[in-house]
Formats: C-alpha cells, sequence, structure tokens
C-alpha cells in the first residue's frame, strides 16, 4: 500500500499552531508542583511490606530464635548466607547457629529467606542507606543481625 | 578627544563586558538550567549556594582547574584561535547595542551605548558572520569527524538564514528610513491611532516572525542547533574541545549572542528602550517635578530604561529557552526546506507588500 503525505496547509507548513501548543504545555509545567523528592533531606514514606536489611529475631529469653537448619540458606538464590550449626546450651533446643552471616553484597533482597523460616526467626528492616567502606563491612555477622 | 571622553568610553566598554560575562554568561547559565529544570517539573541546581544561585561560579572553577586536552593531530594554532574567534565576535557585536536614550550628565549627553554607528544593523549583521569563521574552524581544527560535519553544517546553515534575517528586516529599513538603532528606536515613538505604539511588530508582524525564527538559527539553539546536534554529532562543531576553559569560550559565546539576537528583537520590533507614549523628556521631567536635581532626574531616566530594556530583553532571553525545551531538532533538509523555501519568500513578498503600502499610503 502506497502511504500519501497530507499536503500542509501554510499554518501548517511553519509549524506554528502545534508549537504555540507545545509551549502552552511547558509553560504549564514550568508553574506546576515539582515531583522531585530532596532525597537526604526529605525521605520517601516506606511501606510496611519494604524489604530492607535482615535482621535476627529473640525470643523470650533473649537468645536468637535460629536453630541452624539452614532452610534459608538452601532457598537464597545468590548463596549470601553462611550458617556453622553447633550444639545449643538450651536443653529445650537441639541447635543453634554457632556463625550466621549475611552477604548484603550478594543479597537481592527478594525475601525468601524469610518466607522459608520455619520459626520466623529472620525478618526484613525498613533500613535501606547501606552504604560503607569497606567489602567486609557489608559482610553482616549474627551480632550485627541480632541488633 | 578629551580624557574624559576617553574615561567615559572605556567605562562603557567594561559596563558591555560586565553585561556579557554576568548577564549573558552568569544568569543564562543558571537560568537555563532552572528554567529546563521546571518545564520538566525538576528542581534543578539547588546545592551550591542559596537555590543554586552560585552554580555557574562552581562550574567556572572546575572549567579552570581542568586538564587541558589538545588533540594529537589538531592544527594547533586554529584549535588556539577559533574559541577566540567566537567569543571576539559574539562581545563585539555588542558595541553598538543602545541600552538607554542619549541624556544630559553635566552638559554632556550620555547614552550607555558603546558607538552610534550610523550603519548600526549592518555592523551586527556584519560581525554575527564573522562569528560562523569560530565554529568552521573550530570543527576542521579538531581533525574529528564529527566536529568536521558541524562545522560544515554551521557555515551552511549560517549563510541560508542570514539571507533571510537580512532580507526580514528590509520592510523595518523602509518604514523608518535609517540603518542607526537609534534612530529606528525613536522612529517606533508615535502612537497609531492613540493607543498602540508604532513599534516594528505592529507595522511588519511577518518580518517579526521570519527574523525570530532566523535568529534561533543564527545563535544555533533548539530547533536549529544542527551543528552541535548532540545525538547525532556528539557535541558538533566543539566536540574536541569538551575540556578547560575554551568549551567556556564557546558556551559563554552562545548566550552573549543569544542576548545581542534578544537586544535586536527588541530594538527592531518592540521599541527598545521606550516605555510605550512616553517621550524621555516626559520622564526627566516627571523626575524634576518630584524634585529631583537635574542630575538625579538624568540618572533615575537612564537606569528606568536600562530597567525596561532589560525586561524586554529578558523576556526573549525566556523565550530562547522556552522554545529549547519544547521543540525538537529539525532535519537537515527540513531546515534547508524551511529557510530557502519558506522563509526567503515570505521575506521577499514582505518586501514588496511593504513597499506597495508605502506607495498607496
Amino acid at each position: 500500500m502506497r502511504l500519501k503525505d497530507k499536503r500542509l496547509n501554510i499554518l501548517e507548513y511553519f509549524y506554528i499552531p502545534p508549537i504555540l501548543k507545545g509551549m502552552g504545555i511547558t509553560l504549564r509545567h514550568f508553574f506546576s508542583r515539582k515531583v522531585t523528592v530532596q532525597y537526604p533531606k526529605v525521605k520517601k514514606e516506606i511501606y510496611p511490606r519494604f524489604r530492607g536489611a535482615h535482621r535476627l529475631e529473640k525470643n523470650e529469653q533473649g537468645r536468637e530464635k535460629c536453630v541452624a537448619c539452614e532452610l534459608c540458606a538452601t532457598v537464597c538464590p545468590s548463596k549470601a548466607i553462611t550458617i556453622e550449626a553447633a550444639e545449643s546450651p538450651d536443653p529445650e533446643v537441639e541447635k543453634y547457629p554457632l556463625r550466621y552471616e549475611i552477604n548484603v553484597l550478594r543479597c537481592i533482597f527478594c525475601g525468601f529467606c524469610v518466607e522459608a523460616c520455619p520459626k520466623e526467626a529472620i525478618a526484613m528492616t525498613d533500613r535501606y542507606e547501606l552504604a560503607d567502606y569497606s567489602r567486609e563491612a557489608l559482610v553482616y555477622n549474627k551480632e550485627m543481625l541480632l541488633k | 578627544m578629551d580624557w574624559i571622553g576617553l574615561g567615559i568610553i572605556v567605562a562603557k566598554i567594561v559596563f558591555f563586558l560586565l553585561v556579557g560575562f554576568t548577564a549573558a554568561g552568569y544568569v543564562m547559565n543558571l537560568a537555563e538550567r532552572k528554567i529546563s529544570a521546571f518545564m520538566q517539573d525538576r528542581l534543578g541546581p539547588n546545592r551550591v549556594g542559596f537555590w543554586g544561585l552560585l552554580q555557574p561560579v562552581a562550574d567556572i572553577i572546575k572549567l579552570f582547574f581542568k586538564e587541558d586536552v589538545v588533540t594529537d593531530r589538531a592544527s594547533k594554532v586554529i584549535y588556539f584561535v577559533a574559541p577566540m574567534i567566537i567569543a571576539f565576535t559574539a562581545l563585539s557585536a555588542l558595541a553598538v547595542i543602545p541600552l538607554t536614550d542619549v541624556l544630559t550628565f553635566f552638559g554632556r549627553g550620555m547614552a550607555i551605548q558603546i558607538a552610534n554607528l550610523n550603519v548600526g544593523i549592518l555592523f551586527i549583521f556584519a560581525i554575527a558572520s564573522l562569528g560562523t569563521y569560530g565554529a568552521v574552524l573550530s570543527g576542521w581544527a579538531g581533525n574529528s569527524k564529527y566536529s568536521f560535519l558541524g562545522g560544515l553544517r554551521s557555515s551552511a546553515q549560517m549563510i541560508s538564514y542570514e539571507v533571510s534575517m537580512g532580507l526580514s528586516i528590509i520592510g523595518i529599513l523602509m518604514i523608518f528610513e535609517s540603518l542607526r538603532l537609534n534612530d529606528i528606536i525613536l522612529g517606533q515613538s508615535p502612537l497609531l491611532w492613540g493607543f498602540l505604539p508604532k513599534w516594528g511588530i505592529v507595522v511588519q508582524p511577518l518580518a517579526f516572525i521570519i527574523f525570530l525564527t532566523a535568529a534561533f538559527a543564527e545563535t544555533n539553539r533548539v530547533p536549529f542547533d544542527l551543528q552541535e546536534a548532540d545525538a547525532e554529532l556528539v557535541a558538533g562543531f566543539h566536540t574536541e574541545f569538551s575540556n578547560s576553559m575554551k568549551f567556556g569560550m564557546f558556551f559563554m559565546a552562545e548566550y552573549i549572542n543569544m542576548f545581542t539576537s534578544s537586544a535586536v528583537i527588541v530594538i527592531l520590533f518592540f521599541g527598545g528602550w521606550q516605555i510605550p507614549g512616553i517621550s524621555t523628556a516626559e520622564i526627566v521631567s516627571f523626575f524634576i517635578s518630584l524634585g529631583a536635581s537635574e542630575f538625579f532626574a538624568s540618572l533615575f531616566t537612564i537606569l528606568l530604561q536600562l530597567g525596561v530594556t532589560f525586561a524586554k530583553i529578558a523576556f526573549f532571553m525566556f523565550l530562547f529557552v522556552w522554545v529549547r525545551w519544547t521543540i525538537p531538532r529539525f532535519r537537515y533538509d527540513q531546515l534547508m526546506n524551511l529557510g530557502w523555501k519558506g522563509l526567503l519568500p515570505l521575506a521577499i513578498l514582505n518586501i514588496l507588500a511593504t513597499g506597495l503600502v508605502m506607495v498607496i499610503i
């Protein structure tokens, strides 16, 4: 099929009406409310389901709820979680994590570890300002996660 | 020539250089970024100083401290001279722009204008065409295909649009019968039918549209910025200068050219420093009737006229920026079509029509 160009009339040939229309739009935006959020001073509202840095939950005795079943480490798609289990001093609990590390540089914040946990021992906080000065500082150990 | 006269001329040159560097370079640098940001619902630079007012200072410091990279295969002499040509021509066009009327200070007539040439408008056109050399030479000097294409486009575009620009103002020159900018401004003072100022835009509306379009092309602003078309040519003719104060010169020259173009539009079509219906003598006598001495009456008048001129010029500077952030760039063949097949015949038609009307009346 052959497409034919529409013949422009003299006003259209000089593009004047569309230019004026466009200038009207830009002028309206010139006076409209700006959408910029001035980040360090102003922060956006964080929703309850936001997935930020991890936290290990504690039970009533103030010990970690984690029983070192390693389900979270298994489900983790980016292999960010390392767990070393040991025999728990608590007679009610079989194991506890001697070492529990999350490499935040690897973590993709998918939240699968939270879903997989049978004891609700791991949760995600609303903390998202995670920058630091070294790679080592971004491998969170158990003490940091329990805080 | 007496010494006081010489001193006044030097003072005027310094004043115009300051206007060129601050009003055009500094204010427009910031204004362009702020206005573009506002039109895109952003806030623009607002970290350096209150409301980002010191942002250009930070930029200038950065440009001065950047390493001056000279391309290995550049033509070294032209490479250094080209930015100077651009900055020089941009600044020298300011010499004939009248910002106020002639007023009496201590029995000496003074206006904020360096040279009251009898061929003022021709001088501006001549200098503006010289500016093309800067663009063409810098395009050549960098020894890069992008800047070379940019330079070629620049020359072709300048030649095409200079013709319609020159022809569009002939109607104005026919009506006001002078090439001297001050005479053209004074010719616009009478009122038509008692209320409409006889401004250029009223008597020559078609010429205004043609001149405005050509002015966009002459200052290489969007929609006619084909010589630096960043989507196609990186940065066009100044690709190889994208560092140090040489780039700063191109940048500043663009804004000074914008200032000159706006000033010429204001002078030719919007009555220059005039407030419609009020003559300079009336303003002076108004201030004297308020109890000011003759010296202060002249001073206030000159400041008032300066304010009026700057307000009018500022509107057109805003228009330049406004259009830039609204319209997309023309394609090269569209640009040439519009120039040769659209504006040029219209400009000639305008001369013909003006002549016929003048014969009939």
